[in-house]
């Protein structure tokens, strides 16, 4: 009994300790920063709790840090009260020595937080593990984004990777930027790039986030990597059906290709999706919202450009007359020409 | 300093008898005689005329520039890096791409940062991707080699501008086409050559297909280009 009472006193004060510890080591970065007026206090507290994104490689190594930086304030101390109790006469030269020493510690201490710091977040390697993937298995994902998967009653497998759909944002980018150059598209505000890249990357990350919420809602079991990969995959079919009709003009052409390509890559997202709900309200929810935002998507990309292509169109192919010629007789044909084209355009596109 | 030698004397004593001789000394400071040179290198990078050192910048940029034009396994470009010659490319095509819209007042602006935003975030863009693919190139290198390889595309948008002075006809879009393919397909090779090296060799695709878009979407800005017309549909 003496023994585990002993142990436990041990443990309390190595706890104490511990706190005692933390609060000098803070106490003393805190008045480093303050004469820079960096934030480096902050990121340390942070970085000492913080566990979540660390491995265990890096809280050893931070748990060593501490330790040497403890064992140098400490070190620093221990001389400060050494010389305190020396003499009285050289004391103001000493202590101005030494403070310096000090202080220079205390900034090598700072200085190697805030690097760790800067290291432990701005570390591109967080990312790593999800762009490890075969060009193989980058094509048969594509291929398999338009095969729907029967098997409803056990959670289908989804990949977690994120080069597939980075490469296929872009793409569709770069098939946007086509479509709106050749639509003649003028951005009054911003640029055809920055339009572009926005639409994209919003639609990806937006309606990820915003059915990813609703999957928690309903109970689904998908982690938001993996919204994200299966939303970016079913990029591919829009891809593939705004790059045949950017090209080809035809209206029936693509209306098929919505339905076909399109419907299949949604029927793939929704069977993966209904694998892993339960219950039938949950499911209709979280399917149809997705179908309903994916296929909309695609009918937006291809009418946002397009009409304004098929209006030059009908009338380049109508009376050629130059818009800057005034021909009086001419004028009413070309109007009414031009007024029942915009016409027939918008009336095609609501 | 004394302690340590008293302490260290009886254990290394044997050795000094043995390897070094009683006249050289071997406390204290050793220097090495500083001749002329070091004193000519600090005077060469701190106190020369400004032309020479422009020109020797410049003679760098264009020896990389022929670098990329032959391109050969070399690993120049790789070795002294610098973003000079991306630069001076970048805002070449960018003001070569200015005025080229139906409305002059609105698309003049954009344009320029357009370009400008597309280079240097593609890069990037290509850089990360790379080094998350498992790249041992460096974030800078990646940058310069990228940058380099516009070289082609550049060249091709100034006889792109030749041949427009020369009319918009089919057989200009033809030619146009066709040197643009030409240079789009030089600076996705040049690059390749550079930058797939440091990869691992079954992932190369992976690397090469954002290169591919990346010079893509440059050659396609350079092929829609058209001067300010004298009247549009």
């Amino acid at each position: 009994k003496k023994k585990m009472y002993s142990l436990s006193v041990h443990v309390e004060h190595a706890f104490h300790e511990s706190w005692d510890v933390c609060f000098f080591f803070a106490f003393t970065t805190l008045c480093a920063s303050v004469p820079q007026g960096s934030g480096s206090a902050v990121i340390d507290m942070e970085n000492m709790d913080d566990t979540s994104g660390s491995s265990f490689e890096d809280m050893g190594e931070m748990h060593q840090r501490m330790k040497e930086e403890e064992e140098v304030a400490a070190e620093a101390a221990a001389t400060e009260e050494d010389t305190d109790y020396g003499e009285f006469l050289g004391m103001k030269g000493i202590k101005g020595q030494l403070g310096r020493q000090v202080a220079d510690e205390v900034w090598q201490a700072g200085k190697r937080q805030a690097s760790k710091a800067f290291n432990l977040y701005a570390n591109i390697d967080i990312l790593r593990p999800y762009f490890d993937v075969e060009p193989i298995q980058v094509r048969n994902r594509l291929i398999e984004s338009l095969i729907p998967v029967r098997m409803i009653n056990f959670p289908q497998k989804i990949a977690g990777e994120l080069y597939g759909p980075l490469m296929l944002v872009f793409t569709l980018v770069a098939i946007l930027l086509h479509g709106m150059k050749t639509s003649g598209t003028v951005i009054r505000e911003g640029t055809l790039m920055g339009t572009a890249i926005g639409t994209c990357f919003g639609y990806w990350l937006g309606v990820s986030s915003f059915i990813f919420f609703l999957a928690y809602l309903c109970n689904a079991q998908i982690t938001m990597l993996q919204m994200l990969s299966l939303l970016g995959y079913g990029l591919f079919s829009h891809c593939v059906v705004l790059f045949v009709t950017y090209n080809v003009h035809f209206h029936s052409l693509f209306y098929i290709l919505w339905l076909v390509i399109g419907g299949l890559s949604t029927l793939r997202m929704v069977a993966a999706l209904i694998s892993r709900t339960v219950g039938q309200t949950p499911r209709l929810i979280l399917c149809g919202t997705l179908a309903t935002l994916h296929m909309l998507f695609l009918l937006y990309l291809h009418f946002t450009y397009h009409k304004i292509v098929e209006g030059i169109l009908d009338t380049l192919e109508g009376p050629n007359v130059p818009p800057i010629q005034r021909v009086a007789r001419d004028l009413p044909d070309v109007a009414t020409h031009l007024m029942n084209n915009t016409v027939k355009s918008l009336g095609i596109s609501m | 300093m004394a302690e340590a030698d008293e302490s260290n004397k009886p254990l290394f004593a044997g050795l000094a008898d043995v390897s070094i001789s009683e006249d050289i000394p071997v406390e204290g400071q050793i220097t090495v005689p500083v001749g002329p040179p070091a004193q000519d290198d600090e005077y060469s990078t701190l106190d020369e005329p400004v032309k020479d050192t422009i020109l020797r910048d410049l003679k760098a940029v264009g020896k990389k520039f022929v670098h990329v034009m032959y391109p050969k396994k070399s690993s120049a470009l790789l070795r002294d890096w610098d973003l000079w010659g991306p630069l001076l490319l970048c805002v070449t095509l960018a003001l070569m791409l200015q005025g080229g819209a139906a409305d002059k007042k609105d698309d003049g602006g954009p344009q320029f940062a357009e370009v400008f935003v597309i280079i240097w975030f593609g890069s990037v863009v290509i850089t990360l991707n790379s080094k998350l693919l498992g790249g041992t190139i460096s974030f800078f290198q990646s940058l310069c080699v990228l940058g380099y390889c516009i070289l082609p595309l550049t060249v091709a948008m100034i006889i792109c501008r030749l041949v427009l002075l020369g009319g918009t006809g089919t057989v200009s879009f033809i030619v146009r086409l066709i040197m643009v393919v030409a240079s789009f397909s030089w600076s996705t090779f040049a690059s390749t050559a550079f930058l797939a090296d440091s990869q691992p060799p079954n992932r190369k695709a992976l690397v090469v297909y954002p290169i591919f878009l990346f010079y893509f979407v440059i050659g396609w800005m350079v092929l829609t280009f058209s001067p300010s017309p004298t009247a549009g549909p």
